[in-house]
């Protein structure tokens, strides 16, 4: 009877040994399973199609492309591969201007007809009408491929509530959250480094113990606390110092992120300091090396892949930093030109928008997607940090 | 006077990281100091205990601080149990070699996986799949998961820093290593277990990102009754009323209350957290 409540408990407890391993695992499957879908919807709009003239020979239209003709930047047929004849747009709220309300009829039961003898009609035109106003197959059709891999990955807008085609390119998200970490771990380093050091081989024990919990702190302030602190005082300060016509920036976003990167890389370098044997530093000492000499001629070069862990954790901290970002850098989709500029990264989209995104739908999915990227950066930072230490203990 | 250079390289480069050090403590005077400064005149008995009014102009953060305690309960109930029951394999039963490195590896990316993600996760697992809906379950569970690792890594080291002779003096008695580990090591290693979990409360009653989609509503008028109910939450409180509505002047002084609350969780736990181990280890060296 003892024995086997012991292995019951037993099974338990390697139960909850493999439970983080399940959860990977889990977010894995389920963010997977909600984020591919993506690939399988179609560019342009659902129940919808882009009719042209039957002479027109473009058959093809990314949805960069498509945008571009819906916001007239693209105006000529060869443009896109077609020949030289300028593009007339229609959409649906254009019917009126056409055809009077007596020739659509009561129940617009007219409008397919008359849609299509437009079509018909007309050379350069490209219609976005439900694909019920087009009668006759008389037309030509624009071919509506899937979401390609190219077009989320290379594509240079995301605005996903765009019409006829939603465009998720991931590019200005990606570049977002690259330049404001980038940034972030550049104000930190200075910063955390200087600590690290303090703390490891400088101050006296008595500072060391005023020090510690100051740090831990900074890491425990929510961030939440820390946007809004960011807010209310960092935007502003920026705002007046570089002349910005809004405060909210890459730069806010930056300044924030470094404050919140320091614990990490401080607590991190500071145990690879201390790990410095202490033979290597009396040896340096005997030598007639300065305290200081023998920091960054032996202790520094020792720990030098503690200390990249610390920096490439801080990193990974910054990217994954979702509501201080959110509040603080403007949330303007597109790549940025410079860090003084409003911008947006992926955990800032993802929270921003997943509230009013349909569920199932292609937005929905796109921002599935782009937690599988965030995933598979943070897996990608731990193996580094992994693969780094365990060059340290060889 | 090479002596000299050398002492005033020296003095140069200590003094930089000793003003630099000084201005990182700086930063989190400036930031506690401005809440606080900004916020004490918010808080008063009425604000801690009445629900936001006027389309959250007026009132108080009363169902915010209820939510946040239960989302703190409801995900402490959840991963200290299955955290201490992690640690206990990993440090007592899990064979030596690849099995508890893996699990470490995977421990580690878990905790570096960003809080987002766990949103993204918490919704389409217990929200959507399991069918909970935006609910405090659903909240607690995947704040529990996010704090897991946490929790297992202060288990682990509390485990490891008991002597293994006294594990091997309760076997010799004719314990069994259950009976071991129930009667002589948990009761040992209980106080760090225990400043660890309040360390990840602490880091529950701050996250937003996980909740957004999870748990979190906008403006409830009544306490949730269940744990299938939608409920309010501090910092996701914060959020909205710093960063939308319509009338801002009367929404900051109530966001700067909301700010210092929170600031004083944080202090509260991390003061509790540090007294417990100081005491404990008093209480530890005169045994």
């Amino acid at each position: 009877m003892k024995r086997i409540f012991e292995k019951i408990v037993e099974g338990l407890l390697t139960c909850s040994g493999f439970l983080t391993s399940i959860t990977i695992l889990l977010i894995v499957v389920f963010l997977f399973s909600e984020a591919f879908g993506l690939f399988k919807s179609k560019v342009i709009e659902d129940g919808y199609v882009l009719a042209l003239h039957k002479t027109n020979q473009v058959n093809d239209l990314s949805p960069a492309q498509i945008k571009g003709i819906f916001d007239e930047e693209i105006t000529n047929w060869k443009e896109v591969g077609g020949e030289d004849l300028p593009i007339k747009l229609f959409r649906l709220e254009d019917v009126t201007h056409y055809f009077s309300e007596e020739q659509l009829g009561a129940t617009y039961e007219r409008a397919g007809e008359l849609i299509t003898q437009l079509v018909e009609k007309t050379p350069g035109i490209v219609a976005f009408v439900p694909k019920k106003f087009i009668v006759r197959s008389d037309v030509h059709l624009v071919h509506d491929h899937t979401i390609s891999i190219k077009d989320v990955f290379a594509g240079a807008e995301w605005f996903p509530t765009a019409t006829p085609a939603a465009q998720f390119g991931f590019l200005p998200l990606i570049t977002g959250t690259l330049w404001v970490s980038l940034f972030a771990i550049l104000i930190a380093l200075p910063f955390g480094l200087s600590v690290a050091i303090y703390m490891a081989e400088v101050a006296d024990h008595r500072v060391r113990n005023l020090l510690k919990p100051i740090i831990e702190l900074l890491s425990g302030i929510p961030s939440v606390v820390y946007g809004f602190f960011g807010l209310i005082v960092i935007v502003p300060i920026l705002q007046n110092v570089f002349k910005l016509p809004v405060g909210e920036s890459g730069l806010a976003g930056s300044v924030v992120l470094a404050i919140m990167a320091l614990p990490t890389i401080i607590t991190v370098t500071e145990d690879a300091l201390r790990n410095c044997p202490r033979a290597m530093r009396e040896a340096s000492l005997a030598l007639g090396a300065s305290k200081w000499q023998t920091i960054y001629k032996v202790v520094i070069p020792y720990s030098v892949s503690g200390i990249t862990s610390g920096v490439v954790l801080g990193i990974g901290r910054a990217i994954g930093e979702t509501m201080a970002v959110l509040m603080v850098t403007g949330n303007a989709a597109v790549i940025p030109h410079s860090i003084l500029e409003p911008l947006r990264t992926i955990p800032a989209t993802i929270a921003a928008e997943l509230g009013e995104a349909p569920a199932g739908g292609a937005h929905y999915q796109a921002l599935f997607l782009l937690g599988v990227v965030l995933f598979f950066i943070s897996l990608l930072i731990n193996f580094t940090v992994e693969a780094v230490s365990a060059r340290q203990w060889k | 006077m090479i002596n000299n250079r050398k002492h005033f390289s020296q003095s140069i480069a200590f003094g930089t990281f000793r003003f630099l050090s000084l201005m990182v403590a700086g930063i989190l005077f400036a930031i506690l100091g401005f809440i606080i400064y900004k916020g004490i005149g918010v808080i008063n008995w009425e604000f801690l205990t009445t629900a936001p009014t006027d389309g959250m102009t007026a009132g108080g953060i009363w169902p915010a601080i209820v939510g946040t305690f239960y989302l703190m309960v409801g995900s402490a109930l959840f991963a200290f149990p299955v955290g201490v029951m992690s640690g206990i394999y990993m440090n007592e039963y899990a064979p030596r070699g690849w099995v508890v490195r893996f699990i470490r590896v995977m421990t580690n990316n878990l905790s570096g996986i960003p809080s987002i993600v766990f949103g993204l996760f918490g919704m389409a697992l217990f929200v959507n799949y399991l069918g909970f809906g935006d609910s405090i379950l659903a909240g607690s569970l995947t704040l529990g998961l996010l704090c897991v690792p946490l929790v297992i890594r202060t288990t682990e080291e509390a485990l490891k820093a008991i002597p293994d002779n006294l594990r091997e003096g309760s076997r010799a008695l004719g314990a069994t290593k259950l009976q071991t580990i129930w009667h002589v090591i948990l009761p040992m290693a209980m106080p760090n277990v225990i400043t660890g979990l309040i360390l990840a409360m602490g880091r529950v009653s701050g996250e937003t990102a996980p909740i957004l989609f999870t748990c979190a509503a906008y403006f409830l008028p009544k306490l949730p009754n269940s744990v299938f109910d939608q409920c309010m939450a501090l910092p996701y409180h914060l959020y909205v009323i710093s960063t939308s509505g319509t009338n801002m002047d009367a929404q900051l002084p109530l966001a700067y209350g909301t700010a210092l609350v929170l600031i004083v969780i944080i202090l509260f736990v991390n003061l509790l957290a540090n007294a417990l181990r100081k005491y404990f280890e008093k209480k530890v060296k005169t045994n």
